[in-house]
């Protein structure tokens, strides 16, 4: 689910850096926050270099970015051949909250009709045969393209 | 005594049709008439229950003491088979603790969703960060729209359209409301869930058709719901190759009579917009009210053979003809 990054990346983060992970982070939220436009994790790394700390290599700021994404503070959208970030708004993060609270509940299908479920493995071979004519739309997950 | 039991075997009847009715008829009207149709079999097959277990208790000393009638004219008349009574008043408990049960979880459903959407940004369309893919609306005072970013990342303009404007049906025809009614009334009478499910699968039909209106291509509607539940399937977000390719097959109809409702929904959107089904709709309306008529007349039944037990055998024989039912004067 994250950009392609080495395998060792998080390992390969070199010491105090690595201990600073969660401020690194902090940062690199701040540095979107402030830009108020997407940033790829390119144009991130030429910002967080630009500051007093030392230079990052590309493959930290991807796994910084990424593990923001995957908590949920960071959106994406498709920029060329990688993604860039925008940081998530406080009322979506709180939304996020919501879902999760009324996720846990067992009247959660009985009140929210959602758009379409999961699908059984012979309810997706059907599905793909109905629409067959038309290979948009069962467009591969990009990130899945990319494992 | 078949007035009675009328009631009790209809709503069998509704459980096999509703799924037929479902696919054929346009879904607004469909989701109408299933829950209409839901509640009024429910109410006459509690009324036949609670007539039953009546029956079979007026044969008690102690109610007939307290009625002032004839306890000898009641058993001999009387035409239930006191099993039955009891088992009538089993379910009819069982009846009363299950839609006790369901009322309170929807309820609380409900409360719990319009304390949430009080809560959120005062948009319709609410976006929520995180790996989920979903998007489903949100009951309230205004109701939300909730779609993860996930999934919004993945549709195109037209796409996004499609998925808002089905949403947006949900809460403009208060949808969760026509399925809870539905749920409710098959809590009274478990033979009547096919029912509740089948307006459950309307009114998905009925946002379908609405967002079909909106954006104006049925076939881009059929799309998105299809992205959705495959990118909402894991291990299926992968289109193999392979399968798109086999041609000879696609010329072939592909049946989903049997299917889950999101290719029957997707299945329903590739064809032509439903049609009119006055006699299909008129003959469901006529067995709904069959149940109506006979579990009057049951009723009409129990007052009648109350009246006879109050008035004691020698009253009945001045009584003009036609008064009692025929089933009633020949048990005399």
């Amino acid at each position: 689910m994250r950009e392609p990054v080495p395998r060792d990346a998080h390992d390969g983060l070199p010491g105090p850096a690595r201990r600073a992970a969660g401020a690194l982070e902090a940062e690199v939220l701040g540095i979107l926050r402030e830009e108020g436009r997407p940033l790829s994790p390119g144009e991130v790394r030429q910002r967080v270099a630009s500051g007093q700390r030392g230079e990052l290599s590309y493959s930290t700021v991807v796994t910084i970015v990424s593990r923001l994404y995957d908590k949920g503070l960071l959106a994406r959208q498709r920029a060329g051949r990688g993604f860039a970030y925008t940081p998530v708004d406080e009322a979506s993060v709180a939304a996020s909250r919501m879902s999760q609270a009324l996720g846990s509940g067992t009247d959660r299908d009985a009140v929210l009709t959602r758009f379409a479920s999961e699908l059984s493995g012979r309810d997706a071979r059907l599905l793909r045969r109905l629409l067959a004519h038309d290979p948009a739309a069962t467009a591969d997950d990009p990130d899945r393209e990319r494992e | 005594m078949w007035p009675l039991y009328l009631p009790l075997v209809i709503p069998a009847l509704a459980g096999v049709a509703a799924r037929p009715l479902a696919a054929r008829l346009e879904p607004r009207l469909a989701t109408w008439l299933l829950t209409s149709a839901t509640v009024a079999l429910a109410v006459c097959s509690t009324a036949a229950l609670a007539l039953l277990a009546g029956f079979a208790a007026a044969r008690a000393p102690a109610l007939a003491a307290l009625g002032g009638y004839s306890l000898e004219v009641m058993q001999r008349a009387d035409p239930i088979p006191l099993p039955a009574g009891a088992l009538a008043a089993l379910a009819l408990a069982g009846a009363a603790v299950a839609v006790v049960v369901i009322f309170r979880n929807r309820a609380r459903g409900l409360a719990e969703s319009y304390r949430r959407a009080a809560g959120l940004p005062a948009d319709s369309i609410v976006v929520v960060p995180g790996p989920a893919i979903e998007a489903y609306a949100l009951p309230g005072r205004p109701g939300r729209i909730v779609v993860s970013g996930r999934l919004l990342d993945r549709l195109d303009t037209g796409r996004r359209a499609a998925l808002i404007a089905h949403e947006q049906a949900h809460l403009a025809g208060r949808h969760h409301l026509f399925a809870s009614v539905a749920r409710l009334a098959a809590a009274a009478n478990p033979m009547l869930l096919p029912v509740a499910r089948s307006v459950e699968y309307t009114v998905e039909r009925w946002a379908d058709e609405h967002a079909a209106a909106v954006t104006g291509d049925r076939r881009l509607v059929a799309e998105t719901i299809g992205q959705v539940a495959l990118l909402a399937t894991p291990g299926h977000r992968r289109a193999p190759a392979v399968a798109m390719g086999i041609v000879g097959q696609l010329t072939q109809r592909v049946s989903v009579a049997w299917a889950g409702p999101v290719p029957r929904r997707v299945a329903a959107l590739l064809a032509s917009p439903p049609r009119r089904r006055t006699v299909l709709v008129a003959a469901s309306a006529a067995i709904v009210l069959l149940a109506g008529v006979s579990a009057l007349e049951a009723a009409r039944d129990l007052h009648a053979l109350l009246e006879l037990a109050q008035g004691g055998h020698q009253a009945s024989r001045q009584w003009p003809p036609g008064f009692l039912p025929a089933r009633i004067t020949r048990l005399i």
